[in-house]
């Protein structure tokens, strides 16, 4: 038993039983971080480095406090400030960092398929903590485990992801992990933001965000980049938060009381209005709640992996 | 492969068992049953419900207990081990708490559970009950209080419990390594 996959690159390499293997794990993580000692001494002879090339508040804080809730020795390391500034390469960097006994490498690079990358060239367990506009897994994990833990089950559950799909790795991360576990994916927003043929993924696209919070039990709200976009792909602001903003007014005009998610960081005003984020029907900060306990997961079940080095 | 019980033989165990603790526990007021995950619960499932008919007390407190966290050999073995649940529904602070698992062999897991256990308070006392004890094995200084039957085996030798609830019979049985 364990995952089938020595690092968590993408969830397009995981298996629907590796999802599940995850999610009972963090089923038990959970109930750890529950009680008044949230702490267990599993991995205290590993050493876990967060190397962030990219900025981050959730994820980061994420990790950290599920390695140090295993047991774990961390360290921090951010591009700013660092010799990256100097010219020493990624592989390099890691290299130093394992020199100094590190075991696995949580990772945010602005480079799509950088995990990949440095996972063909470091002998470490490699974390992809996002990567450019391709993947981040545990958001994705997080996403479906609390969907699961609100739905019993995303066989069938109707999710659509509204917003800046092109440029969010959140998104495709999102809709490989709802595909796997039998869950249907609607895509809305802009044309401009939303990538030509992504109907091939299994996905259907709808450009009316109304339309598409009528059809889903879940809709996943994603922050529009635009540190990514480097030509305007709408107007303004304003505009968008017109005609994609998801406001309160909209979600009480539907039949059923759906379930809002958002990946965060959030705009209030602009993919999300505050008395949409702040309401009953948000499980925002639960899917942040969760995102501990599946990344103490994951770090759990991959540090069998590594060798053991005597 | 040699019988060390069968059927009839554990029932006569487990009753000697609940007895021996209803004995030592008479109202079993502050003491809590705790059993071992994965496999203790089957020995733990039925000691709680004979305690419970022996004492007339039907609001006995029992939890089952999760170790894999705890261990000491997280990474000894190829695979990673997959966690069990915990529920232990009551606190154990100020407690007896008995932990209850099917065979002792080094004493390892016992080490770890006394380590999970006191994450969730501090027991006044902890006991250990156990169905199967296998004598001069041990790694650590652990000892049960409540001992089902005692076995002489070596290292190569396992012993392996069967239960009604999972394996559909009773019986324990002890192994050759060459037979297993």
């Amino acid at each position: 038993m364990g995952l089938s996959v020595k690092h968590l690159l993408g969830i397009k390499e995981l298996n629907v039983q590796d999802i599940e293997l995850i999610f009972q794990t963090a089923d038990n993580f959970k109930q750890v971080l529950q009680r008044s000692i949230k702490k267990v001494p599993t991995l205290r002879d590993t050493t876990v480095a967060n190397v962030f090339f990219e900025n981050s508040t959730r994820t980061r804080l994420s990790f950290e406090l599920a390695e140090k809730r295993l047991g774990a020795d961390v360290v921090n390391f951010s591009a700013s400030g660092s010799s990256v500034s100097k010219g020493e390469t990624l592989v390099d960097t890691v290299n130093n960092l394992l020199a100094m006994k590190v075991d696995m490498i949580v990772m945010r690079h602005s480079a799509s398929g950088s995990p990949w990358f440095l996972s063909r060239h470091v002998d470490a367990c490699i974390i992809n903590a996002g990567d450019g506009i391709n993947e981040h897994p545990t958001q994705a994990l997080l996403d479906a485990y609390s969907i699961r833990e609100k739905m019993g089950s995303l066989k069938g559950k109707r999710i659509a992801i509204l917003g800046d799909i092109m440029h969010s790795r959140v998104a495709l991360s999102n809709i490989y992990c709802l595909n796997k576990l039998g869950a249907e994916v609607t895509v809305s927003g802009p044309p401009t933001l939303i990538p030509k043929h992504i109907e091939d993924l299994g996905v259907r696209v709808e450009y009316n965000v109304k339309k598409a919070l009528e059809w889903c039990d879940v809709a996943n709200v994603l922050r529009i980049q635009l540190e990514r976009q480097h030509k305007p792909l709408f107007s303004t602001l304003r505009e968008y938060a017109l005609y994609y903003g998801v406001n309160k007014q909209m979600l009480d005009s539907l039949e059923k009381k759906i379930i809002i998610m958002h990946p965060g960081p959030i705009n209030r005003g602009v993919e999300i209005n505050s008395d949409v984020a702040d309401s009953k029907q948000s499980i925002i900060l639960g899917q942040v709640e969760n995102g501990v306990a599946i990344r103490m997961a994951v770090i759990y079940l991959l540090s069998g992996k590594r060798e053991i080095s005597e | 492969m040699k019988t060390l019980l069968n059927s009839n033989l554990m029932n006569i165990t487990l009753q000697r068992l609940a007895h021996q603790l209803v004995e030592n526990h008479p109202t079993f007021a502050h003491t809590a049953l705790v059993g071992i995950q994965p496999r203790g619960k089957y020995l733990s499932d039925r000691i709680a419900q004979l305690v419970k008919n022996i004492s007339g007390n039907n609001n006995i407190l029992y939890g089952l207990l999760d170790i894999t966290f705890y261990r000491d050999d997280v990474h000894a073995g190829a695979n990673i081990i997959v966690p069990s649940y915990t529920d232990i529904p009551f606190s154990v602070e100020g407690m007896n708490v008995i932990l209850i698992d099917d065979v002792l062999h080094t004493g390892r897991t016992i080490r770890s559970a006394m380590d999970a256990l006191i994450d969730f308070g501090r027991p006044k006392h902890v006991e250990l009950l156990t169905l199967i004890d296998r004598r001069f094995s041990r790694e650590l200084p652990i000892q049960p209080d409540y001992a089902g039957y005692s076995v002489d085996t070596i290292l190569t030798q396992k012993v392996k419990v069967y239960w009604q609830e999972k394996d559909g019979k009773d019986e324990v049985v002890l192994l050759d390594k060459s037979t297993n």
